[in-house]
């Protein structure tokens, strides 16, 4: 297991106080940088010393990465300093993206939803405990998954997704943001660029290493809600062992536009469930064009799941994501 | 730049991790300095040369060099191989994509080719012509020092292949064998369709070496494609790659540049030359 210690192991402190700033110092510093927002992340990773950046720097002072404003077309940006609670209790995301401040509000507890960001949300490492523990497994640049085999603990690994790594993703507003058409403005010393959210994250079959396109020299400045579509429907859940504080088992988030009594559109996103926001095309194109009732939910939770692939400990999220999809299509309001 | 990669697990013990990636650039560096020296070096032949009439008598104008089967072979393997280094070798240098799954399904291929292979040379090819004998290392070497312009003395025409030829195919396949079997391997340790994952086949020292063999196999061949290639695309080596497209060479460079009683044409209506008796010695 990960010796825990109470001195950090040295490095250089940096503390930019603008945006541009930031961007040039996660550039200069590349892999031997880490980019510290909130700290609750980062702070297991030094203090059980198995990640051991040569340079911190801390976007602590940037306070241009912190707000939440209005865009042109009636959208939303959000910094990607902004803290989950102000996410969480604003007025606009309330009233316009309530399914994103459902998501932020869920986030563990009120003083972790303080302290933590946004950002760090979104882009915060898996919890497998072999991989947070050092073992040299396939994300930590080794070559065997220890989660994967029938005699590991892999009960809240993934059942979608796997490539070598079983791994989850464990953000509890990044299925929001998947559903909500989010798009991810990432800066690096080049300039920006945008991502759709669903694009943002990414698999182990395409980078074991990473659960974001973020690469070393990136850094992920905002986030944009698109204008939310009159009558929109929404809906988030988020199963854990404890109630009052814990990473999800597996979360929904879904986006429903329904017309008359008509699935027009959809947009379903299950998380922890696979190592990145899973949409769920299939479950998605069994609600179209049918009432949001019980019998289309049902259809579209089988349709979520027949890919689902269990391993030896987690086949209870197969049910899981089944019936949280379910209630994602019948219950969205 | 290193050679190996470690990693410390949790209870401080060193791991093999397989060999460093810097070595990709090296191969790919030795590569072109030997592409560069070999064609700054060695003289292309002048094209001159001229054939006995008595020995082009009664032979056919077009001689069967690889037969259809030989030439599927190569092919398919060229695929197999082409498939496997890019997937193996771009997302390390920085073009990500899914290619875990497209990687081991093109290393079955590649086994099935040579399976193939082995079948079509003991079944249908005679596989002494591939045989090193005490000939081809003294060619071998008189090749060796002539290019290295140390011999104005010609070296005599081989049979089938010629030594640099067959040391090139013992050389590679070696090193393609020890990519399958280390990559079979590797495959317990991957979630597949053909058999249960089982990481803990072997100790972490022993998939520590498997992954050096597999990487060193990998690198390696991506030096022997250089090339492989390139001798491919020499001007006075295009017949014989022309040959493992048509099949055929003409007889004009059957016996320039090989021993027709080396290398004999067996049938003559046919073109087909096959006999070959110059390996031992």
């Amino acid at each position: 297991m990960a010796v825990i210690r109470d001195m950090i192991p040295p490095f250089e402190l940096y503390q930019p106080s603008g945006v541009e700033d930031a961007v040039r110092l996660v550039g200069e510093h590349g892999d031997q940088g880490w980019v510290l927002a909130g700290g609750l992340d980062t702070f297991d990773w030094l203090k059980d010393r198995i990640k051991r950046p040569a340079a911190v720097i801390d976007l602590g002072g940037v306070a241009e990465l912190g707000g939440i404003s209005e865009t042109d077309d009636g959208g939303l940006e959000i910094g990607a300093m902004a803290r989950l609670t102000a996410v969480a209790e604003s007025g606009d995301v309330r009233s316009r993206f309530p399914l994103l401040a459902e998501a932020a509000g869920l986030v563990a507890t009120p003083q972790i939803r303080n302290q933590g960001t946004l950002g760090g949300n979104i882009v915060q490492d898996t919890r497998c405990w072999y991989y947070r523990s050092g073992w040299p497994c396939y994300r930590a640049g080794g070559n065997v998954c220890y989660a994967g085999t029938s005699r590991s603990m892999n009960r809240e690994h993934c059942i979608l997704g796997a490539s070598r790594c079983v791994a989850v993703n464990p953000s509890d507003t990044a299925p929001a943001l998947v559903a909500l058409d989010a798009e991810m403005t990432v800066a690096n010393a080049s300039g920006e660029r945008t991502y759709a959210a669903r694009d943002f994250f990414i698999g182990p079959e395409i980078d074991i290493t990473r659960m974001t396109v973020l690469e070393p020299g990136d850094l992920l400045t905002r986030v944009r809600l698109p204008a939310p579509q009159p009558g929109a429907r929404w809906y988030f859940e988020k199963i854990r062992d404890r109630k009052s504080w814990d990473f999800s088992l597996a979360s929904v988030a879904s986006v429903l536009h329904v017309d008359g009594d008509v699935v027009r559109d959809a947009r379903i996103v299950v998380n922890g469930v696979a190592p990145y926001p899973v949409r769920s095309d299939a479950a998605e194109a069994v609600a179209r064009g049918r009432a949001p009732d019980d019998e289309t939910g049902q259809m579209a939770g089988e349709a979520a799941v027949q890919d689902a692939r269990a391993l030896r400990h987690n086949d209870y999220k197969i049910a899981l994501m089944r019936n949280l999809v379910k209630r994602s299509v019948r219950d969205a309001a | 730049m290193e050679f190996l990669r470690h990693a410390i697990n949790p209870w401080g013990d060193d791991v093999l991790l397989g060999v460093s990636w810097d070595l990709i650039w090296a191969a790919v560096v030795v590569g072109a300095l030997f592409v560069v020296g070999h064609a700054l070096m060695v003289p292309k032949k002048t094209g001159d040369e001229t054939v006995d009439p008595d020995e082009a008598r009664d032979l056919p104008d077009k001689v069967l060099r690889h037969t259809t089967g030989a030439r599927a072979f190569h092919w398919s393997m060229t695929v197999a191989m082409f498939v496997l280094l890019v997937t193996s070798f771009f997302p390390l240098v920085g073009i990500q994509f899914p290619w875990v799954t497209i990687h081991w399904v093109a290393g079955f291929g590649l086994i099935l080719t040579v399976l193939y292979h082995i079948w079509h040379v003991f079944a249908k090819q005679d596989f002494r012509t591939m045989l090193v004998g005490g000939k081809d290392v003294a060619e071998g070497v008189l090749a060796l020092k002539k290019a290295l312009r140390a011999t104005d003395a010609e070296a005599p025409r081989p049979g089938k292949y010629p030594a640099d030829q067959k040391m090139f195919h013992h050389v590679a396949g070696v090193v393609t064998v020890g990519a399958i079997v280390t990559g079979v391997l590797m495959m317990y340790r991957i979630d597949h369709v053909l058999w249960e994952q089982n990481p803990y086949l072997f100790g972490d020292a022993a998939w520590g070496v498997i992954y050096v063999i597999h990487g060193l196999c990998g690198v390696g061949l991506i030096f022997l494609v250089i090339a492989h290639v390139y001798f491919a695309v020499r001007p006075e080596k295009r017949w014989m790659t022309w040959s493992m497209i048509n099949g055929w060479i003409t007889r004009d460079k059957y016996l320039q540049n090989h021993d027709p009683k080396r290398w004999e044409v067996v049938d003559r209506e046919a073109g087909t030359a096959s006999r070959d008796a110059g390996s031992g010695g």
